[in-house]
């Protein structure tokens, strides 16, 4: 018995170090179902008639985030009648971070005129499925008809810090070669972000 | 003559006045400004020495919290062959105001260098494959042998840890 219970014990424990891998390109994007900041549930099956969704971990407080927020308009603004509308998930635990509360994520929201969904993931029951790390972190999910699979995962661009002096906008490149029926290369990018606050 | 002498000793108090506002005035803490090229030899150098190499910024709430930590970690350890080496990511327009400033309050002891690199898709995968640019991060190395840990630490993690690599 006690033998039996040691190993459930391990196999959910593998399980979550597992989940917590961030999730690779070419990757099936796990479903979700979350409260945005108007109430409404928004899923990801929301967007069968879509060409795809960018996907993004953020939040309200940190400060890479606001340096990237009017980006994040721009990008949903640009691409959302090309097929890939701008969908935001806040899975900070307002335990740790107050300033990300959903109360809060309201706030922001209607200070910054969101155009997109701004979603809270209370129960951080999404984070692990995707493994996202930092906020902003994006997932650019690609509709293949009967499944949405990941085709990006990283930064917007590569100046996380400073919109005038970006070189290479990385998700516009990946989106662009998404919509011209090519894969994106880079596929993956990093960038220096706040660490996603989990729940102690 | 009277206001000969209360001429001097009033230029007296003006020239010392002078000297210790521009004393004052002076920044306390110089902070050394780096590209990746150049902090890179800092993340490889061939000695006995223990390397700690937090990657922190000011901005960022669990990386304040575990300043204190490596500050006691290089107080407790400053007579054994560990360096600890504070890279800060604090946006470089802000040193003035919220870098220098939380250094002096803080006291940190430790070595603080800003890295100033805006293209950070180039220089993050060389700090370590796994790292993500999530932060707070540390390094710790000695020679090749290299770990990197993508977390927060407790003080008790951290010295039980920097304990077994001394051993």
């Amino acid at each position: 018995m006690k033998k039996q219970l040691f190993t459930i014990a391990f196999a959910v424990l593998s399980l979550a170090l597992f989940a917590a891998q961030p999730i690779k390109v070419g990757e099936k994007a796990p479903s979700f179902s979350l409260k945005g900041v108007d109430g409404k549930t928004v899923s990801l099956s929301d967007y069968s008639n879509e060409k795809g969704v960018i996907l993004i971990f953020t939040c309200n407080t940190c400060p890479v985030v606001v340096a990237n927020e009017d980006r994040i308009i721009a990008l949903h603004n640009k691409f959302a009648s090309k097929g890939f509308p701008v969908v935001a998930i806040n899975s900070n635990d307002p335990g740790v971070s107050a300033g990300d509360s959903f109360d809060n994520m309201k706030v922001r929201a209607e200070e910054k005129s969101f155009p997109f969904p701004y979603l809270f993931d209370e129960q951080q029951a999404v984070l692990p499925t995707y493994g996202a790390t930092r906020t902003p972190e994006v997932f650019l999910l690609k509709n293949k008809g009967d499944e949405f699979v990941v085709a990006y995962t990283g930064a917007i661009d590569d100046n996380a810090n400073n919109a005038d002096d970006v070189e290479e906008k990385f998700l516009d490149n990946a989106i662009n070669a998404v919509l011209a029926g090519n894969s994106p290369n880079p596929a993956v990018t990093k960038a220096v972000g706040c660490g996603i606050k989990v729940k102690k | 003559m009277i206001s000969n002498k209360m001429c001097i000793l009033g230029s007296v108090i003006i020239v010392l006045f002078l000297v210790s506002f521009s004393a004052f005035s002076q920044p306390k803490s110089a902070i050394q400004v780096k590209n990746f090229e150049q902090l890179k030899p800092l993340l490889h150098q061939q000695n006995d020495t223990l390397y700690v190499v937090n990657f922190w910024a000011t901005w960022c709430a669990p990386c304040i919290q575990e300043v204190p930590y490596f500050e006691q970690i290089g107080k407790k350890y400053k007579d054994k062959k560990v360096k600890v080496l504070m890279v800060s990511m604090d946006f470089p327009n802000q040193v003035e105001s919220r870098l220098i400033p939380f250094i002096e309050k803080q006291n940190m002891k430790n070595e603080v260098i800003l890295l100033d690199d805006p293209r950070q898709n180039k220089w993050i995968p060389q700090v370590d494959e796994e790292w993500t640019g999530a932060i707070p991060a540390t390094l710790i190395y000695r020679k090749n042998e290299r770990n990197f840990y993508q977390k927060e630490f407790s003080f008790e993690e951290l010295d039980k840890l920097i304990q077994s690599k001394l051993n």
